[in-house]
Parts: C-alpha cells; structure tokens; sequence
C-alpha cells in the first residue's frame, strides 16, 4: 500500500489538474461565445452583398463573371479543411479531416487540399494526401484581415483553371453540445444555388429589390470585379469563424470531461488516503499499546 | 424627407437609421446623395463618408467598398470601416508619424508603397476624428 504521504501528493497534483482543466474550460465556453457573435455580425453585410450579386448578376446583357461561371466537367477540385493549431479538443480535428476525405474518396477527379491549422496539416501529411498550401496561427476568434491570404489563394486556384471548383470542409457549430463536419461549394458562386454556399446559414427569405434601371458606376462588370472577391473572402472568414466556434465547444467538452475524471479520481483518493490515515493510527496505537504493555510487564518481573 | 442608411462591413453593421444625405466617396468622384436620387451602384474608394441629419454630421472612414442607392434607401458596403467616435485618434497620430519616419529614409520602392499607404490611411483616420470632436453649437452647418 501507499504510504500516507504519497497519496496526499497525488491528491495536490489531481486537484491542480483539476483546476487547470476546469480554467480551460470557462475560457474555452466565453470564446465560443465571441466566435458565435462574431459570426452574427457578419450577417447584415451577407445579405447585403447577397443582394447586390443577384441584382446584378440577373441583368440581361451582362457577360457572366468568372467566379460566377460552373464548369463541365469539373476536372480537379480544391478542398480547404479548417481544422486547429492546437489539440485537447477531442476528436474533433479527426472527424472534420475524415469527412474531407470521405468526400474525395467519392468524387472521381483529383483532389488537392489546403490546410487551416496545424492539426489537420499533420493529418493530412501523414495521409500523404496532396497539399499545396497551408495556413496556422490564426487567432482563437479570426479576423477578416486573417482569412483574407485563404480566400485569395482559393481565387488563384481557380482563376488559373487549376481547380474547376473549390470546397470548404469545416465543422459547423450548432449548438455548445453539438457541432458537425460539413462540405459546402466556395467557388464557382452560383446566384440560383444558394443553399450550397456557407453563406445560407445567414441569408434566408432573400427577396432582391427590384430596381429596373441603375446606373452602374463604372460599370456591372466592374462592380461584380469588386463584390465577387469580398463575397468570396466573406465565405470564408463566416467557415473560419464557424470552425472556431466549433473548436471552442470541441474542448470546452474534452475539458468538461477531463474535470469530471479528475473529480472521480479525487474521490477515490480521498477515501484512500483516509483508509491510509486510519491505518497509520491503528499501527501507532498498537505500537504504544505494545509498549506499554511491554513496560508492564519488565515493571512486573522487577517487582 | 429622409431616407434610410445602412453602412455595414463584413465584420459588424457600423449605422442604421434615417439620415437626409450621404456624401461618400465614389470611385469617380465624390457622390452627393438626397432623398429622391436616382439608382445607382457604385464602386467606393477609401475616404470620408458623411451623413448628415438635421444639424448633425456622422463621419465614417471607408477603405473601399461598394455603395448602392433604392429608391427609399441606401446601403454602403464597407471592405473595412470605422465610425468617427471609434477612431483612436492617438494611434492614428503614431501611424502618421511612423509612416512618415519612414518615408524620410529613403526606403525600398515596395517598403515606400507600404508607408504610403499606411500614411494615406492614418491621415483619413485623424480627419475623420477631427470631424468628430464636439463641434461648436448653434448653426455652423446647414
């Protein structure tokens, strides 16, 4: 068994763990909370762009822009996984890496993937699936400017024909308790196919206001040169968003667990070390018992 | 009569609420909006935004956007923007004089692009935050 002392260290070093866990997970709840709101604000701007694009995408006459523009067949697809830089978040870098892919498994052209975050280039490096580029350290709760590199790259991509379509593969927060992998289209932007986009989430009921003559200054194409690219980008920053939600309530869970476990372990300590204790002074009375009984009996054998 | 003004960016809503006009910077030239004006879509470079209701201005700084004019209202499209009470005029003083320690080192053509940049940017912020200080009472503006 034990000794006394030890299991009372065991006992401090459990109870430290367990306070570090439960911090990580209060900091971990408020900075799902941030990403959550951040994701919100994003909104207003989503519908409005939302509807500049279809306005002026649905003006006859205007050649369609290329970032508008599907292409048959699709030859080689672009997939950008989100995934952290850091662990301690249970499974959840796995599962959104596997529904990568999963999905390429399934699609019959060449897939290449970008990387968002450390733990999922690691992934996919050891899976020695093609990776051209990868992005880390982003913040815990991103900004614009952070996902900006991201979009611009997936632009290039397919811009240059290098991939017919472009994939985001992030996990979608829905709730503190549940949060799910998913595979939404990035690029080509398609005004009639919205519900494909990770922007649906945030734009809904989306009447366009019907304006008949406008004056475009410069010009629609113009105009669509400048909305397209921000739209894009805000796709993005809403995914990058979404999966850092998502990341904080994945390890939000891992340390809830983590403290639960602690707990359980400190209970059972506890009742070891009493069992310690109470064998400890068992021994000590029956030595002084011993003794005394000792000393009787010299006292006895002199007298 | 006034109209209804939007400025959003894809980070958060900077205003929302009636205002009798606009004043923003459009990619070819300045762009005066009053009620009843023409549709239009226009692309915004970066400077000053104006809204004025009744004797109060509301001055925003804009870099780039994207400006679109309805019949009942108007909504500005920000790539990035800050209202004028958000502006920390201090740093933006830094910026300036950085930007400008910068540019009096003779420093690499792309190095002088950036300090440019940073000091047209700094220079629209502290604009933007001077407009912002308490103005005189009493009629001044029109």
């Amino acid at each position: 068994m034990e000794t006394l002392r030890e299991i009372r260290r065991r006992i401090r070093s459990v109870q430290h763990l367990a306070q570090m866990t439960r911090a990580m997970e209060a900091v971990s709840a408020s900075k799902v909370q941030k990403a959550q709101a951040a994701v919100l604000a994003t909104r207003p701007y989503a519908y409005r762009a939302w509807e500049v694009i279809v306005n002026l995408s649905s003006g006859r006459g205007i050649p369609l822009h290329p970032l508008l523009t599907l292409r048959e067949p699709v030859r080689s697809v672009l997939i950008v996984v989100f995934t952290s830089d850091r662990g301690l978040c249970g499974a959840y870098n796995h599962n959104v890496v596997r529904t990568a892919t999963d999905y390429a498994h399934r699609l019959e052209v060449p897939v290449r993937y970008v990387a968002v975050g450390k733990r999922g280039r690691n992934i996919l490096w050891r899976l020695r699936a093609p990776l051209i580029a990868q992005f880390s350290g982003l913040p815990a709760v991103p900004r614009l400017t952070d996902i900006t590199p991201i979009a611009r790259l997936a632009m290039d991509e397919f811009l240059a024909g290098r991939s017919d379509e472009v994939l985001l593969v992030y996990t979608d927060f829905i709730h503190l308790l549940r949060q799910r992998p998913v595979v939404k289209r990035l690029l080509p932007l398609h005004p009639t196919r919205l519900d494909e986009q990770v922007v649906s989430e945030y734009v809904v009921d989306l009447q366009p206001a019907r304006v008949a003559d406008y004056i475009y200054e410069p010009s629609p194409e113009a105009l669509l040169d400048v909305v397209l690219p921000r739209f894009t980008e805000l796709q993005v920053y809403q995914a990058a968003l979404e999966a850092a939600a998502s990341e904080h309530a994945a390890r939000r869970a891992a340390m809830r667990n983590a403290t639960d476990n602690a707990e359980e372990l400190l209970r059972d300590l506890t009742i070891l070390r009493n069992k310690a204790r109470q064998h400890a002074i068992t021994r000590e009375l029956l030595d002084i018992a011993g003794g005394a009984e000792a000393l009787g009996q010299r006292r006895e054998a002199a007298g | 009569m006034g109209f209804r003004l939007e400025v959003v960016t894809p980070e958060k809503q900077l205003f929302s609420g009636d205002v009798d006009a606009v004043l923003a910077p459009g990619a070819e030239g300045q762009l005066g909006i009053l009620p009843r004006h023409a549709p239009l879509m226009s692309i915004l470079t970066e400077g000053e935004l104006v809204a004025r209701r009744g004797e109060e201005e509301l001055s925003f700084a804009i870099y780039g956007g994207f400006i679109q004019v309805l019949p009942d209202r108007v909504i500005v499209l920000a790539d990035v923007g800050e209202r004028a009470d958000e502006v920390d005029a201090e740093q933006a003083e830094r910026a300036r004089r950085e930007a400008e320690a910068l540019l009096q080192k003779e420093p690499s053509p792309a190095l002088r692009a950036e300090a440019l940049m940073a000091l047209r940017k700094a220079q629209l912020r502290l604009r933007v935050a001077q407009r912002h200080r308490p103005r005189r009472p009493a009629g001044e503006a029109s």
